[in-house]
């Protein structure tokens, strides 16, 4: 069963990429991509991630992605939902793209993964907190700094002449 | 229950995906979206190697600091973008190839 469940998340996860770089429709893109977002949350799960899990979801659904819709209303002149883009050189980069997926299929299929098991823990997010806060200080208070000084940065850029 | 390798296998597929989203789109929100499936096929390895070394947890605190880090670009992004569209009218990224005022 969970097996099953597994490889349906990924299959939406892969189908749902798919769309998002072969649609030709730019807001249909955004929705695959929330299909896609949610996929690799339930990937997370499957990985044991629980509070990896939840920050996808919270950060990349409920705020890229949006910023992604509000980029998309912002640089077009609406009049209907179907804002066509079109793409360019399809065969070459799928080539290359395709090139590169059997490359790396090999790779990782030959290589000796030094893997150890474990045993489910019951949560991430204590263990995950301590870390932060011990081991990780310093790079914690730096991609603060980094978010706060990007985020300034964006709302300057995108005042404009005021 | 499933091996590392099938993670792997999915990240690797999502990544060509992003690769070819990047290269073969010309609107550059498109070309964003294409640099999001990149980053999170690399986060699902991040999280990955994390569950298969043991539950090593650093490679949480990794894939954390990433999707940080993957907001900031989308926000940077878009203004950027949003000043191209004002200044050249359109989102082409080959419209947007010169270093002049």
């Amino acid at each position: 069963m969970a097996e099953l469940v597994f490889w349906f998340v990924a299959a939406i996860t892969i189908i749902s990429a798919g769309f998002v770089v072969l649609n030709n429709q730019l807001i249909y893109s955004a929705v695959a991509l929330l299909f896609t977002l949610f996929g690799v949350a339930g990937i997370y799960v499957f990985l044991w991630a629980d509070f990896i899990a939840g920050i996808q979801i919270l950060v990349y659904v409920g705020g890229i992605l949006v910023l992604v819709i509000f980029g998309i209303m912002l640089t077009n002149k609406i009049k209907s939902v179907r804002i066509s883009h079109k793409s360019m050189q399809q065969g070459v980069g799928g080539a290359v793209a395709l090139w590169l997926f059997i490359f790396l299929s090999i790779a990782l299929s030959k290589a000796p993964w030094a893997v150890s098991e474990a045993i489910e823990p019951s949560g991430t997010v204590r263990e995950i907190g301590i870390l932060l806060l011990t081991d990780y200080l310093l790079p914690f208070e730096i991609i603060s700094l980094l978010l706060l000084g990007a985020l300034i940065g964006a709302a300057v850029l995108s005042r404009g002449d005021a | 229950m499933h091996s590392l390798d099938s993670y792997l296998f999915i990240s690797s597929m999502l990544f060509c995906l992003g690769v070819f989203g990047v290269m073969t789109r010309r609107n550059a929100i498109a070309v964003l979206m294409g640099v999001e499936l990149i980053l999170n096929a690399a986060n699902i390895n991040f999280v990955a190697f994390s569950k298969f070394n043991g539950m090593n947890l650093d490679g949480h605190i990794f894939g954390l600091f990433v999707i940080v880090l993957a907001a900031a670009e989308a926000a940077v992004a878009l203004a950027i973008i949003i000043n191209i569209y004002n200044n050249l009218n359109s989102i082409n990224v080959d419209d947007a190839a010169e270093l002049r005022q």
